[in-house]
């Protein structure tokens, strides 16, 4: 099944020795944007060309890799990156996240916690958290340098003075370390308090910016908020339609021309372990004037079952 | 003989010329090798025709002239301060608190009220703002000017009016040494009577004053000695 | 009357090359600032004030002679002596124009986030500092924002929607949210309708004195150095001609530009 015409995961060594350097640095300096020599993939930009770099410097032989996207294995661009790495590399690829060695995810965490021998590589978009609020590239440089992060508070401040609350959704700008300022990449602000002290190593790649930084095993990393506006997590008043499950992300599906909602769990390998366990959700459909009015939880197996 | 120990005030060869550089350096000689001397509880009149030097003089000893030649030295917080060398902040500190000055002319900051102003002295001094407007509400009251007047900046006052904020403003503090520049020459015969009992008072309580009286009753009131400016008219 | 000089300038010029040849915008210039004092500087366009007040403030380095501050410790307790800014970090100096300086410009627009809310603009410098709690942030905007006597119900608006004046003023607000002892004022205000500028002006003198400001400020309006400044310093040609008491220097001026610059006043 490997194609003979590339190098083992597509890139040259000498590349992949390049950003394994840069991966080091960002390992040894949590959170810190590092440059590095971004390489033509057979990926258009904007399609993980930074996850798929990092992957590929560091994928062996030995290693099982999963690939995820907005938590889904059967997705177009994780279906695309797994086949990929199948074809250059022969590596064996799995959907049970237990199983996997590396994890390359587009926009979330899996729900099942990591291990220590486990890497999750994410694909990011935008590595400068203050893009927007400070265009230039010199400033931001110096920003990060000398810690000066007033400016994401007042952005903070702002939106809690004009829309009551802090109102980002995603991509929430976390301190890590209690060093630098990182843009987690466009996962839910829900999956933020997965990244604090997680065993397993955190790398980030952003393809087009030319960026990479990394999150080594057991580091502090805290969403910003202010002290009388927490952070706080999205929840949902209702479960997993198949699953039964509270605790998860949960994806809003539409199902017919009525505005009928399905809930379901985002992460489908959790979705599924949990089936497989005997978890069996609602399956229903939440009709568009329930879904507006009180809150619709099956509860009876699923909380009992779910420690 | 007054001692040493109560000399306030004094000038040691004190000369003044102005240079007018827009007239090709035209020089005019105001006066030369002037020695004063002023001591507590005195009160020195300046005397001499109107353009003999008078105010220039006055305005030299407040340090808002510099002098061409000499010195003026004020008695300053126990120590003697040379007012020609000094630096800004201390001429700025002696004049807060060894100084006052009651100018010929008032120049207002605009917009601020009457009773600020006179009682702007006051805080400079630290006093609280309640207190210091009640003084300056009593010298008011004392200089007959009525309380509706109080609220509203000077600036579209009377002549007569003006002068009697510039005494309150330059006589509040109470300080050492006391500069008087015409202070009756826009008042009623009640209100230069009001005045000259102020300056009385002042003397009274060991102030050293200088003043230019341009009338011959007020200053036959309130002068100990009188100075003739115009003797020194000409360079030596 | 012995206190700690607060900004010392020694000999501070600045070159800039012109067909060839060097040209001073601003040489030999020296002075000493104690704390409280405010010191106008005065000249006519192309004196070199405005370059003197961008080397005093570090924005620009200095190509003859050096700029010297009485830089605090971090704690904030006792005075270090004098220290030459050209030998700062930038860190330190971004920090200390974050916090014991302040920097009026004379286009509000250069000297705020135009694009954050008034309230906002006076946080920023707390929350640079780490100030965490919204309500403590809003209570001092808003008690700044009064000081300075603009309409509290606009915390929320964009400074875009301020008059000029209220500009100047929320410029000033976020200046002194973090009580700076020296602030330096490029023209603060000109540029602004008569009465606007006299209700500015007034502001200033208040604030100068309530909280012992130090202040360099430049103007060309001999007026408004007479209204706020105890000391001035005459600039023509980048040299300074006179400096000394601002009503010395006004009633009786000795160098013949000072006495030019003087009779030329206009006053109604």
């Amino acid at each position: 099944m490997i194609d003979s015409n590339y190098n083992f995961a597509f890139l040259d060594e000498r590349t992949k020795k390049r950003i394994r350097r840069a991966l080091l640095k960002a390992v040894a300096v949590p959170g810190y944007q590092v440059p590095f020599g971004s390489r033509e993939m057979p990926f258009a930009y904007g399609w993980g060309t930074g996850g798929v770099q990092i992957t590929a410097s560091i994928i062996g032989r030995a290693d099982v890799l999963k690939v995820i996207d907005q938590g889904a294995d059967d997705t177009t661009n994780a279906v695309n990156i797994r086949r990929f790495f199948a074809r250059t590399t022969g590596v064996k690829t799995t959907e049970k996240t237990a199983e996997a060695t590396l994890i390359q995810t587009r926009h979330r965490i899996p729900e099942l916690p990591l291990t220590a021998s486990q890497i999750l590589i994410y694909q990011v978009p935008l590595p400068e958290p203050l893009t927007k609020l400070e265009p230039s590239r010199q400033e931001t440089i110096k920003m990060h340098a000398l810690s000066e992060y007033g400016l994401m508070h007042v952005r903070l401040y702002e939106d809690i003075a004009q829309l009551g609350a802090i109102t980002r959704a995603y991509d929430y700008p976390v301190m890590v370390n209690e060093r630098y300022l990182m843009s987690p990449s466009p996962i839910p602000k829900f999956d933020n308090p997965k990244m604090h002290m997680n065993p397993a190593l955190q790398l980030f790649g952003a393809g087009r910016e030319k960026r990479l930084y990394a999150i080594p095993p057991y580091t502090p990393v805290r969403s910003l908020d202010f002290e009388d506006h927490p952070f706080e997590i999205q929840r949902w008043d209702h479960a997993c339609a198949l699953c039964g499950s509270v605790d998860s992300y949960l994806d809003e599906m539409i199902v017919d021309d009525e505005g009928s909602r399905l809930f379901v769990c985002s992460d489908s390998d959790y979705c599924e372990e949990r089936r497989d366990a005997g978890h069996v959700g609602g399956q229903q459909a939440v009709h568009l004037h329930d879904a507006l009015a009180t809150p619709v939880i099956n509860s009876t197996t699923t909380l009992q079952e779910a420690a | 003989m007054t001692t040493l120990m109560n000399l306030a005030l004094e000038t040691t060869s004190l000369s003044k010329t102005f240079t007018l550089h827009g007239r090709g350096g035209l020089q005019l000689h105001v006066f030369s090798g002037i020695d004063l001397a002023v001591h507590a509880g005195e009160c020195l009149a300046l005397t001499g025709h109107s353009g003999s030097g008078k105010s220039s003089l006055l305005r030299c000893l407040y340090g808002n002239y510099g002098a061409t030649g000499g010195d003026v030295r004020i008695q300053h917080q126990g120590e003697w301060v040379s007012l020609s060398k000094a630096e800004p902040r201390d001429v700025y500190d002696v004049r807060r608190r060894t100084m006052g000055y009651v100018s010929q002319f008032l120049r207002v900051i605009p917009r601020v009220s009457t009773l600020d102003i006179v009682a702007d002295p006051l805080r400079r001094l630290g006093v609280s703002a309640e207190e210091a407007r009640a003084r300056a509400a009593q010298w008011l009251q004392r200089l007959n000017l009525h309380e509706h007047l109080w609220h509203l900046p000077p600036a579209t006052f009377s002549g007569g009016e003006q002068q009697r904020v510039n005494i309150a403003h330059g006589m509040i503090a109470d300080s050492p040494v006391l500069l008087l520049d015409e202070p009756t020459a826009s008042l009623d015969a009640d209100n230069r009577r009001v005045v000259v009992e102020l300056i009385q008072a002042a003397r009274a309580k060991g102030c050293a004053i200088v003043g230019i009286f341009h009338d011959d009753e007020v200053r036959n009131a309130v002068a100990t000695r009188c100075f003739d400016v115009e003797q020194f008219k000409n360079p030596l | 009357m012995k206190s700690q000089v607060l900004l010392s300038a020694r000999q501070v010029g600045k070159s800039f090359v012109h067909q060839g040849q060097p040209r001073w915008a601003c040489r030999g210039v020296s002075f000493d600032l104690y704390p409280g004092e405010v010191l106008a500087v005065v000249g006519e366009s192309g004196s070199g004030k405005s370059t003197l007040l961008r080397l005093l403030a570090a924005r620009h380095a200095c190509d003859e002679g050096s700029v010297h501050y009485d830089v605090q410790t971090e704690s904030g307790n006792e005075p270090t002596g004098l220290v030459n800014l050209a030998g700062m970090s930038e860190a330190r100096l971004r920090w200390l124009a974050r916090t014991d300086w302040g920097f009026v410009e004379q286009h509000a627009r250069d000297g705020l986030r135009m694009n954050v809310s008034g309230g906002a603009n006076i946080g920023e410098r707390l929350m640079a500092l780490g100030a965490r709690h919204y309500e403590n942030l809003r209570g001092e905007a808003i008690a700044w924002m009064q000081r300075v006597e603009l309409d509290t119900g606009r915390i929320d608006d964009l400074p875009a929607t301020y008059s000029g004046g209220m500009q100047q003023r929320l410029q000033i607000a976020r200046n002194l949210v973090t009580h700076p002892r020296l602030v330096f004022m490029d023209e603060p205000t000109t540029g602004l309708d008569v009465s606007v500028q006299a209700r500015l002006l007034d502001l200033l003198r208040e604030l100068v004195d309530e909280l012992q400001l130090a202040a360099v400020v430049v103007t060309h309006d001999l007026a408004v150095a007479r209204l706020l400044a105890q000391r001035m310093l005459v600039m023509k040609d980048g040299c300074v001609v006179e400096q000394g008491l601002t009503d010395r220097l006004l009633d009786d001026p000795q160098h013949p530009y000072t006495q030019l610059l003087v009779s030329s006043v206009l006053t109604p």
